[in-house]
């Protein structure tokens, strides 16, 4: 059974710095492709800082690297991402006829490190 | 930096829904940058620092240099010989943009939906449905002595919300600024923005309106079970503490944000935290405000509202303005295929939309209008760099609150506004259809 | 607007020079009504017509902040009532609550040419403006409403009637507005302050200040007079709507002291009886006091059975009616330092008591009223209901039988309670050309509206003479603005933005420095901020004060 776990695209501070320097920069591109995991899952995944790991839904996979979260504010079995073209990779089209595409809680399936 | 410098007073910042007026930047006219912002935040000093003039041509036809002239008359053909012509984005503009935006779909008979569909659409929605006890953030800084964050992370999406407006300012009637106040922070973990909550609660993801909804039923002094708890996250206990705390405040504000539009529910959140600030006001003052990310998002809902009577999701297909969530809103037009070419302004959908929906935009004749390259302009049949609003261009902007502000540009751009380009595609477009 | 025309073969109603009925030419040039033209002008033969000056509504609510929370609050109102864009015109959506494209096509195609909307914050001028700009056709202005304004109300308790003066002048100015607005003066204190409850009385202290509504409402009188605005403080009364509430309303024009004062929507403030119980009528009481005192006018606000949007500064009134009438989908919506607001979908049913006596309420005023300059139709759009039912009622006011069938449908209870069965009075059409644009336009000061003398404006509206006066009303033959014809036959064949009507009086640029601290500390835009650029205002005309008064 693989490991799955709850992604949730959020805003940061320097996702929102660094897209104004420009989305095509690599400043925004490294930014909104790392997630941040708490120590037990990493500590139960065998992942350390800065591993590179799969994460699947739908048929649909991205590769990001991981990072640890805060202490203070650790959410195991949650992980979060700054918005941006990875996240909405994973995102489903569907939007339950609200057009809002259900951006935030996609569950995904975690394989790594890589 | 040179010596040829200006200082440009009042300013405003339009990189988030705060939209702080109270700017003051230094110029440098020579190099044309902003080298100070001062008063803005982290994200309001990137926004000015990082918009300086960098050397992109002022058009592209399919990735070639072109003209600007050409690169319109490409645009308005493509426009009009559309038989689903869709429109998009306009939250980082200015109004008069948006006004010409909204002629043009008018003219061609086409769609016009802006960033709020995936934003605070749900909660337009739900507006619809509830109505909105709210109030001009002013009233915040004068007399809020509770305010509740839900969903959302002001310290890092708009950082001076707590100094400037809700938290540390001293109004009125609350002497003592942050004093005064009890701050609470719903979330389902706590932020960058949780040290400054008198109290936390920290919710199950997708159970906002299981929680929304108790509170309701506490409010009016209906019996809640305790499994309350492992439903949500939040005991029982809490909820009552925070229901008393709501009915006897002076006068109390519930902010919100992506945290409930974006998650399980939508504008039934948005819905039920809505319903449950009009409930208070039978024992005392209450307001919710969602709070909104891009500056002129709140100028995209008000122009397109008085123009055509409906928020977002506008279609014009049948010459008169109809409004469906879910059937004219554009992620649903893409990832059914339905539209047959897509203008973009302002906006970057693929860069953020689902991948269903990108698909298709690389399939259909694109136009798009930016500051700087995106995801998207790279997938464009026409692309014009334009001057970035606020700095570059004059034009008026409404603040999350819908307070009209009027921008005081730094310094010129090579490149035309977005008024100008709106204004030219849709006369041109008017001509072709007149025959 | 150049271009030369001349009406032919119609039936002019021009109270203020005294015609009434004659047929008449009428030239235009230069948008203006002249003498004469050459013989080549063109000509529009309005035999068996009828010719009017264009229509002027000195109360609705058509643009900015409220009116598109409530446009935006009605999506189902909006699918009803489609309103499709013609080789001329853009599209836009109806209802009680139209677009602003819509809402300036369907006032041209009543017949009007000038309409002002009644309560703007401010703050938010800026918005009304670009609204404004964005509805065609029709002249337009705001009054702005200062009634409840914090800065202003320190002022007053600090007796500093100069910098009062100042300040509202500066005002005035900064918004690019018409005149003062008060909406249930010291309310806002007491519904954000004091846990949303009510002013009741005229001498009860407002929450945390050291004044009375009174006070208040002398303050205003006097200076709009002092001024010398063309229309004077426009005033919607404390305790809307209340039974018994007669007696705030003679209060309040009782304040006036002989000064030239407004009262807005009359009918809503003109009932006798208890509060608690059902209202009674006062029509007689209220007529009798401005029949005998000229310096008062006012503009009915009838109410018309069927759908309305109640949308009003008077936010604890808002809140009343949301909690009789089974708690639907409200909007409140306050605004820093300046008013409330409050906003309720609504419709008025023939068969409730209180529906049916506030429609006989405002049918008695428009009867007893002896002097119809002073007693101008209104609906108090879309409150009362919406603008497009002003041929209905122009046709329950000239047609007597017709207003005794509609009686009959209504409560009889109610409309028994009044007398306005008794009314036999018919009115003419000079005196639905003097409630609908002669009498609008004096109240407003605007000398070159209204009529069709020589120097008037050339806004002239032209109907066909049938016996159904609703259907006559209801949509224009030609429409002419500014001397070029945007209705021809009944349908649009231009378009046009009309011009903001303002004003402009002298104040001391100094007042500045009191306003600055008090921005600083309590408003959360920044003074240098505040004042409306003149880029807002587009095709526009100041006009002057100190108001010459014929």
């Amino acid at each position: 059974m693989p490991e799955t776990m709850l992604l949730v695209p959020v805003r940061t501070s320097k996702q929102g710095t660094s897209l104004n320097a420009g989305k095509l920069k690599p400043e925004y591109q490294k930014i909104t492709s790392t997630v941040e995991i708490s120590l037990d899952d990493m500590e139960r995944l065998e992942l350390k800082a800065g591993d590179q790991i799969r994460l699947r839904a739908r048929g649909r996979e991205i590769v990001v690297s991981c990072q640890q979260q805060k202490p203070k504010s650790s959410t195991p079995g949650m992980m979060f991402i700054a918005y941006g073209p990875m996240s909405s990779e994973l995102m489903d089209g569907d939007t339950a006829g609200t057009g809002m595409p259900p951006s935030k809680h996609i569950r995904v399936e975690i394989e790594g490190p890589i | 930096m040179s010596e040829n410098t200006i200082v440009v007073e009042n300013a405003t910042c339009t990189f988030c829904g705060c939209v702080c007026d109270d700017m003051d930047l230094t110029v440098d006219l020579d190099e044309k940058r902003i080298t100070k912002a001062k008063n803005a935040c982290v994200l309001g000093r990137a926004w000015f620092s990082e918009h300086t003039i960098e050397d992109y041509p002022a058009a592209l036809i399919d990735g070639k240099e072109a003209s600007i002239d050409d690169a319109i008359e490409e645009a308005a053909q493509i426009l009009v010989n559309a038989r689903f012509p869709i429109i998009y984005g306009m939250s980082d503009t200015t109004c008069e943009a948006q006004r010409q935006v909204v002629a043009i779909a008018d003219y061609i008979d086409g769609n016009v939906d802006t960033t709020t569909s995936v934003c605070h659409g749900p909660s337009g929605m739900a507006f619809q449905g509830v109505g909105e006890s709210t109030a001009s953030l002013g009233e915040i800084k004068n007399r809020a002595d509770l305010v509740i964050y839900w969903g959302g992370n002001p310290a890092e999406a708009h950082p001076r919300h707590f100094i400037k407006y809700a938290v540390t300012p001293k109004g009125m009637y609350i002497p003592n600024g942050k004093k005064d106040r009890t701050v609470v922070m719903v979330d389902i973990r706590p932020t960058q923005s949780a040290p400054v909550a008198d109290i936390f609660l920290q919710v199950n993801p997708g159970s906002d309106f299981e929680v929304l909804w108790a509170l309701r039923a506490l409010v009016k002094g209906k019996p809640i079970d305790t499994s309350i708890e492992q439903r949500t996250g939040i005991s029982l206990e809490k909820l009552e503490d925070l229901a008393n705390r709501m009915k006897s405040c002076q006068y109390g504000v519930l902010f919100f944000g992506m945290g409930l539009t974006m998650t399980r529910g939508r504008h039934f959140n948005s819905g039920a935290l809505l319903a449950l600030a009009a409930d208070l006001n039978e024992y005392t003052h209450f307001v919710a405000k969602p709070v909104r990310g891009h500056g002129n998002v709140t100028g995209a809902d008000n122009v397109v509202s008085w123009q055509t009577g409906f928020p977002f999701g506008v279609n014009f297909n049948r010459g008169y303005p109809r409004f469906n969530p879910g059937e004219f809103t554009t992620v649903d037009l893409l990832v059914r295929g339905e539209a047959d070419a897509a203008c973009i302004i302002a906006s970057d959908p693929a860069s953020n939309f689902p991948r269903q929906a990108i698909e298709h935009l690389k399939k259909i004749p694109v136009i798009t209008f930016d500051p700087k390259p995106s995801i998207t302009s790279k997938l464009a049949r026409v692309a014009f760099t334009t001057a970035t609003y606020g700095i570059n261009t004059g034009g008026t902007v409404y603040r999350m609150d819908d307070v009209p502000i009027m921008l005081r540009p730094a310094f010129e751009s090579p490149y035309p506004s977005d008024e100008l380009l709106m204004k030219k595609i849709k006369d041109r477009v008017r001509e072709l259809k007149q025959h | 607007m150049s271009g030369t025309l001349r009406i032919v073969n119609g039936k002019v109603y021009d109270p203020v020079n005294g015609v009434d009925g004659e047929v008449r030419e009428i030239c235009i040039r230069d948008g203006k009504i002249v003498e004469t033209v050459p013989d080549d002008a063109e000509r529009i033969d309005a035999h068996g017509m009828v010719v009017l000056a264009g229509g002027v509504d000195m109360h609705c609510h058509i643009a900015g902040a409220k009116v598109n929370l409530a446009r935006k609050f009605q999506p189902e109102d909006h699918r009803l009532d489609i309103h499709p864009k013609t080789p001329h015109t853009r599209s836009g959506t109806g209802g009680v609550v139209p677009s602003t494209f819509a809402t300036g096509y369907r006032y041209a195609t009543l017949g009007y040419t000038t309409a002002m909307e009644a309560a703007v914050p401010p703050l938010t001028a800026r918005h009304v403006l670009e609204e404004l700009d964005d509805t065609p056709i029709i002249d337009k202005g705001f009054y702005i409403l200062l009634g409840n304004n914090v800065f202003l109300y320190k002022m007053l308790e600090e007796k500093r009637m100069d910098e009062f003066r100042q300040a509202v002048a500066w005002w005035l100015n900064a918004s690019k507005s018409y005149t003062l607005k008060l909406v249930n003066p010291g309310s806002d204190e007491a519904w954000k302050g004091k846990k949303n409850t009510n002013i009741k009385n005229l001498d009860e202290k407002i929450n945390a200040f050291d004044i009375t509504p009174r006070q208040v409402i002398k303050a205003f009188i006097d200076v709009a007079n002092d001024l010398g605005l063309p229309h004077p403080a426009h005033i919607h009364c404390n305790n809307l709507g209340h039974s018994g509430n007669y007696e705030t309303t003679l209060g309040t024009m009782e304040t006036a002291e002989g000064r030239r004062a407004h009262i807005t929507h009359i009918q809503f403030h003109s009932y006798g009886g208890e509060v608690g119980k059902n209202p009674t009528s006062k029509a007689a009481e209220i007529s009798d006091f401005i029949n005998t005192h000229p310096n008062i006018s006012a503009d009915v606000g009838q109410v018309m059975f069927g759908k309305s949007t109640i949308m009003t500064g008077d936010a604890p009134l808002a809140w009343m009616l949301r909690n009789v009438t089974n708690k639907q989908k409200w909007v409140n919506a306050d605004t820093e330092c300046e008013s409330g607001c409050g906003i309720l979908p609504f419709s008025y049913q023939q068969h409730i008591y209180t529906h049916a006596l506030q429609w006989a309420v405002g049918l008695e005023l428009f009867l007893l009223a002896k002097d119809p300059w002073r007693m101008v139709l209104s609906t108090d759009h879309p409150n009362g209901g919406s603008f497009m039912s002003y041929p209905k009622l122009i046709k329950l006011l000239m047609d007597r039988g017709y207003r005794r069938e509609q009686a009959a449908l209504a409560n009889q209870k109610a409309i028994m309670s009044t007398n306005l069965l008794d009314l036999e009075r018919e009115y003419t059409m000079q005196e639905i050309a003097i409630i609908t644009r002669a009498g609008p336009a004096k109240l407003l000061g605007l000398c070159d509206k209204g009529h069709l003398g020589i120097g008037a404006d050339a806004d002239v509206t032209v109907y066909d003479e049938i016996d159904d006066k609703e259907q006559m009303f209801s949509t224009a033959r030609y429409v002419i603005k500014d001397g070029q014809v945007f209705i021809r036959n009944h349908e649009f064949c231009a378009d046009h933005t009309g011009r903001l009507l303002h004003v402009e009086p002298e104040y001391d640029p100094s007042i500045a420095n009191s306003l600055k601290p008090f921005f600083k500390d309590f408003y959360t835009i920044q003074f240098e901020n505040y004042a409306v650029a003149d880029k807002y205002l587009h095709n526009h005309q100041v006009i002057p004060t100190p108001h010459e008064l014929n």
